[in-house]
């Protein structure tokens, strides 16, 4: 752990020591708890809505990333269906992981999945996600993304043009109508499974288990 | 002004109106944009969704009392700007809370919910909230003067603080608008209006490609949801306010309706030509030829 993040005490302006801990006064260390549906006419209402207003965080993880730009531009317009980029974790929905994560930005990916609110879906792209790709004796890049997050849509290919990209969003559309992205949900109930796959990878594990 | 328990429901119907318009609008202009850069664009309904959207959300985190306060804060500044001036001009329904000294009040709601923002986004501790809010403040300041300016130059023309009276005066064909009238204060409150509305040259505080957005970073779920209701009232509540003291008011919601956007449209023709301003150059800006077009009003206003 970074000297930063160990306990310490120090005199606060009035002249009294105060006990710090980093780790617990700057983040929360609750776990995550499973929100249960709600009754079944609301939840289909909310998944319409939830699936016509994808709000995508823009999170260049791999060389993935500069597909995702197109999706933006006139040629392919990714809002005409409801797609949208958000700056930051808290209000996005789905995290679009691009491409290959290497052992120091699955760390940063872990704690922005963690950040974002429940229903958040996941979209792997690229082949470096699913087995690992052109990468998968690197030393530095993990294999497998779902020991470490709950996808719900992998794009395949290497890399995959922003039509595929633009089809996995309509995949991703059809799972949430039909109720079955529940990546949270799943994320919490097997929180410590999660964690110890993660925890396997990150050597330098400087943060609490949870985020929020 | 007496008070009776209608007026209770003739607020909600005006706040439920004005509502549906802005987010209209919202989705039009936006759907405009796209198409000005020749996409096909959202789809106009796309903010009805995304409100349903963050109300759906499960799950919300809290960082203290002061931050699920502040996007109640910015709504109430929304709602209590629209509520205080007449919407429509002799109607009885739509007139709403509108009494002798409401000009005063309605400046006062101008500022109210960003002072609001500003305690919850500190308290949610993101350092960009914080730079958001500090250069909001900073502007919102800065534009407030030729604003004040301009209002009491249109508050000694007519002698009175009352909008009602203020849009009585202006009635009888568009000659007998402020804005030809009295063109220093209407030139310097235009002005003053591309800084409230936020867009382009002043898009500084929220400054979606840079600090990522602001004030409103931390804000998420339910949060969001209030903020994103305030943004479609507050917007056409302020439109309505311009409207009313510069252009004669309206006297029904077809009126109102073709004379708001075309108030919207000047702030967004700008900010397609202009690019954005740092937060000092928009200071700097505002206090010179704003500041000086308001003070030549006032002067002529006096002699």
């Amino acid at each position: 752990m970074k000297e930063d993040f160990k306990k310490r005490t120090v005199i606060s302006p009035d002249g009294k020591p105060i006990e710090i801990d980093p780790v617990k006064d700057y983040f929360s260390d609750a776990k995550p708890k499973v929100y249960k549906p709600a009754h079944p006419v609301i939840e289909k209402f909310a998944n319409w809505a939830r699936a016509n207003s994808l709000w995508v965080l823009g999170f260049g993880t791999g060389c993935g990333a500069i597909e995702m730009r197109p999706l933006m531009t006139p040629r392919f317009d990714a809002y005409r269906y409801g797609i949208q980029w958000r700056p930051t974790p808290r209000q996005s929905s789905v995290f679009v992981i691009s491409g290959y994560l290497s052992v120091k930005t699955l760390k940063r990916v872990v704690r922005t999945y963690e950040q974002m609110q429940n229903p958040k879906f996941v979209i792997a792209l690229g082949s470096c996600t699913i087995n690992g790709g052109m990468y998968w004796d690197s030393y530095n890049t993990i294999n497998r993304l779902d020991h470490y997050l709950p996808v719900d849509v992998y794009v395949a290919g290497c890399m995959p043009r922003p039509e595929s990209l633009l089809t996995g969003f309509e995949e991703l559309k059809k799972i949430i109508k039909e109720g079955r992205g529940e990546g949270a949900n799943k994320y919490a109930e097997n929180f410590d499974w999660y964690k110890a796959n993660q925890k396997k990878i990150i050597k330098d594990w400087d943060m609490p288990d949870y985020n929020w | 002004m007496e008070f009776s328990i209608k007026n209770i429901g003739y607020a909600l119907l005006t706040i439920f109106i004005v509502l549906n318009y802005g987010l209209i609008l919202q989705g039009i202009i936006r759907k405009i944009g796209a198409r000005v850069g020749r996409r096909y664009g959202i789809r106009w309904y796309q903010p009805y969704i995304d409100i349903i959207k963050n109300y759906a959300k499960r799950s919300t985190i809290t960082h203290g009392v002061m931050f699920y306060i502040a996007p109640v804060f910015r709504l109430s500044g929304g709602i209590g700007l629209l509520l205080f001036m007449p919407v429509i001009f002799g109607s009885e329904i739509f007139s709403n809370f509108s009494f002798a000294g409401d000009l005063v009040l309605v400046l006062y709601f101008q500022f109210f919910g960003i002072l609001g923002m500003a305690l919850g986004a500190a308290e949610s501790g993101h350092p960009y909230s914080a730079i958001g809010v500090s250069r909001g403040l900073s502007q919102v300041t800065s534009f407030e003067l030729p604003l004040t300016l301009g209002v009491i130059a249109i508050a000694m023309q007519y002698q009175t603080l009352n909008i009602t009276e203020i849009v009585a005066a202006q009635q009888g064909g568009f000659l007998n608008w402020t804005v030809i009238t009295n063109p220093f204060a209407a030139a310097a409150m235009l002005i003053a209006f591309l800084g409230a509305m936020g867009r382009s040259p002043f898009d500084v505080v929220l400054a979606p490609q840079e600090i990522p957005i602001g004030p409103p970073t931390e804000f998420h779920s339910g949060l969001l949801g209030v903020l994103q209701l305030n943004r479609a009232i507050f917007p056409v509540a302020k439109l309505i306010l311009f409207m009313n003291l510069l252009f004669g008011g309206a006297t029904n919601w077809f009126e109102l309706i073709v004379k708001t956007f075309f108030i919207y449209m000047w702030s967004v023709f700008v900010g397609v030509v202009y690019p954005r301003f740092r937060v000092d150059q928009s200071v700097r800006w505002f206090l010179t030829v704003p500041l000086i077009i308001g003070i030549i009003a006032i002067i002529l206003i006096r002699f």
